[in-house]
């Protein structure tokens, strides 16, 4: 027997045999889910010596069997104080435990020329755009990818016609409910921006304390050119939840894709963001922190690789460990040839609280095109003593003292975040996240 | 309402306070004055519970309580205020959202009501335009590029606002032009009163011309070697701190 074939791999081979998903007819995508599956039992999760999971060891997940989704997740009653409240009245699609859910849902007042729907819907009435998304799979796949394209029974699609400015956001919201057993769900996604469209993306996950789970979303992201995505991640998923994403996205010219990160739950929390700026003066911008405490895991990687000429890429995220928790930023810029003039830029700061917790930030440059301005910069350090003393001078008791240096410190990741109720929401999810560390 | 007896203080393994005596009484002004090095910044640290000080001899008791015990924020309530010598920038914690934070952390740590956030703008502002600050300081964050003289002034500014009962200003008069040195000591003189007590370190007498103090101390390698009147600064500006050092020297091989 293969060696990479663990329980969880067991498992789910196990759980495709009698699944029934949606589109399920297309000789092409069965073919496909079929391909993607023997490629991931032999291949199985991603180990240690795979340069982009170096940090991140996937061993203890790959000794439980997990059960293809949850049964009764498109019924199941969900508390209504887990929906965020920025989504409310706003147009919005909901996913509990991978299942997508009508009723929590509001996507029958969408503007002229945005589709919005479910990925099972989409199959069901028309598969054949999906074929190029869904039909192969690549070399860049891996073990979490290929289980995705073998299993994803759900996602989001989202298209916005060319030249279509969508005014007010749009917020998907993953909700995760304890379940009896332990289970994994994949969510595939497809956002696609014609030439000059533009569209701000919420993207929320929340979920129940003890929802242990694994979610394994894909994202395919596509801007024409002069297309602009505003994207904002707020997660704050249960604490027994293990998140696993990846998103790919391909920028034409004078694209521009502005993406914001708040990462505060989970107990496993991986993003592989990759951004390819195809086009001349694509542009991509980021901004995030995570803020972990107990033995928390937060893993972000962020590869961009510059192939336009002019285009540039500028990220500025901040990281927070306390109690045993343990953070891990990569950042990587590949310049390619022809990317002449590109301009990128990676800087990371982060903080340990803790000594017990654990950051690794790796940036990396690689560079092979001309008049390339190409920065990074990392580093871990600790709460500055002379900034505490100021403060307790001033009468700011102690704990309170290290929770405003903390909140402080990634501000400026969030200075961005738009709208402003927004952005307040995610400094308040951050200010009730600090009790927890720091304190 | 401040005594200290015979303070001996380390830091980094280093003994720098060597036996240091002073009494503050309400209402009075204090001036230290000393040679670079000399333990004056020492000294309000301890005073204001900086940690990485050892006190490895003698006490200092205010209101008859053992100061040395208490925690800095605790000493705050209090009543005791340092105004550092290098103000410290804090990126990302916005001025007005730090000065509630601390003016509310005191009254409520006094068992004093907390002001809510349209009381104490109200307070705020009124501090702003009584000490000339500029409006856009409540908008910025702590001290964030500030030039040298306005975070010395934003000090001067913190104290006003927090009214402490003794207050140490460590060198705030140092880097200052002579309009900001007049506003600062206009701030102080605002504050004086019979119930409150300044300690005013300062490197030059020029400070002294306008925030004219009681006594003047003299502190040299860690202990003060002289106290007296005002008129004791003229004469240090005129004979330099050798002098000072001299006069010691001879008192103690008489
Ligand atoms: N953190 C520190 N570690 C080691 N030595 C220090 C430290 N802080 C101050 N000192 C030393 O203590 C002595 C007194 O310093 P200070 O109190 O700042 O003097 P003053 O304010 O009178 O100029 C100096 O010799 C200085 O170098
Ligand atoms: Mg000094």
């Amino acid at each position: 027997m293969n060696a990479a074939v663990t329980p969880f791999v067991e498992s789910m081979q196990a759980a495709a045999a009698p699944l029934q998903l949606p589109g399920s007819g297309p000789a092409w995508l069965d073919d496909a889910r079929r391909t993607a599956l023997q490629a991931f039992v032999e291949r199985g999760l991603p180990d240690t010596r795979n340069e982009l999971w170096k940090y991140t060891s996937l061993r203890a997940l790959g000794q439980r069997r997990h059960t293809a989704g949850n049964p009764d997740a498109a019924r199941r009653e969900v508390p209504l104080d887990l929906l965020p409240a920025t989504s409310a009245g706003a147009m919005r699609i909901v996913f509990v435990n991978g299942a997508f859910r009508a009723d929590l849902s509001a996507l029958d007042a969408l503007p002229g020329g945005v589709t919005l729907q479910p990925l099972s819907l989409a199959l069901l009435e028309q598969p054949e755009p999906l074929r190029f998304l869904l039909g192969a799979y690549t070399n860049e796949d891996d073990g979490f990818t290929l289980l995705n394209r073998a299993l994803a029974a759900d996602g989001v699609v989202l298209r916005i016609a060319a030249g279509v400015r969508v005014a007010d956001p749009i917020h998907v919201v993953y909700i995760g409910l304890a379940s009896g057993s332990m289970a994994a769900w994949h969510l595939r996604s497809l956002v696609e921006l014609g030439a000059g469209a533009s569209v701000n993306l919420v993207e929320h996950h929340v979920g129940q304390p003890d929802a242990g789970h694994l979610a394994n979303l894909v994202h395919d992201v596509t801007l024409r050119d002069h297309a602009r995505l505003g994207w904002t991640v707020v997660q704050t998923a249960g604490a027994e939840a293990n998140l696993v994403r990846r998103s790919d996205c391909r920028l034409g010219d004078d694209a521009e894709l502005d993406f914001h990160a708040l990462e505060l739950g989970g107990k496993l929390a991986r993003h592989e963001l990759r951004v390819d700026l195809t086009g001349a003066r694509a542009r991509f911008t980021s901004r995030g922190a995570f803020v972990l405490h107990g033995r928390q895991h937060a893993d972000t990687e962020v590869l961009v690789t510059h192939r336009g000429r002019d285009s540039v890429s500028d990220s500025l995220w901040r990281g927070v460990a306390d109690g045993r928790a343990r953070g891990v930023m990569h950042g990587r810029i590949l310049v390619l040839q022809g990317a002449d003039g590109a301009d990128g830029g990676f800087y990371n700061k982060n903080l340990l609280l803790s000594s017990d917790a654990e950051i690794d930030t790796r940036p990396a440059l690689e560079i092979y095109a001309d008049e390339v301005k190409a920065n990074h910069g990392a580093t871990v350090g600790q709460l500055d003593d002379t900034m505490l003393f100021y403060l307790r001078s001033r009468g700011i008791p102690l704990d309170i003292a290290r929770r405003m240096l903390v909140r402080a410190f990634c501000t400026v990741a969030m200075e961005g975040i738009a709208p402003a109720p927004l952005r307040e929401h995610c400094d308040t999810l951050l200010s009730s996240q600090l009790p927890e560390v720091a304190a | 309402m401040l005594k200290i007896e015979n303070l001996h203080a380390r830091i980094a393994g280093k003994e720098i306070l060597k036996g240091l005596s002073l009494e503050v009484n309400p209402g009075e002004v204090h001036a230290i004055m000393g040679p670079n090095g000399a333990g004056k910044s020492t000294l309000g640290n301890v005073l204001a519970g900086r940690p990485g000080y050892e006190v490895t001899a003698g006490s200092v008791s205010y209101d008859g309580r053992d100061l040395l015990t208490l925690e800095p924020e605790v000493r705050a309530a209090a009543g005791v205020f340092l105004a550092f010598q290098y103000p410290v920038e804090i990126p990302g914690v916005n001025n007005t959202y730090f000065l509630r934070a601390a003016l509310n952390a005191q009254r409520k740590a006094r068992g004093e009501e907390e002001l809510d956030s349209m009381q104490f703008l109200k307070l705020v502002r009124g501090k702003v335009k009584d000490m000339g600050m500029p409006p856009d300081l409540l908008n910025r964050a702590v001290n964030e590029g500030f030039s040298g003289g306005e975070k010395k002034r934003n000090e001067v500014f913190q104290m006003a606002l927090l009214e402490p009962r003794l207050a140490v200003l460590d060198e705030t008069d140092s880097g200052l032009d002579i309009d900001a040195l007049k506003q600062v000591a206009d701030g102080v003189n605002a504050l004086r009163s019979p119930d409150r007590a300044f300690v005013v370190i300062t490197h030059y007498q020029r400070l002294l011309d306008y925030i004219v103090p009681d006594f003047v101390h003299v502190l040299s390698a860690g202990r003060i070697v002289e106290s007296g009147d005002a008129t004791l600064a003229r004469e240090l500006e005129a004979h330099g701190y050798a002098w000072v050092r001299e006069q010691a020297h001879a008192e103690a091989q008489a």
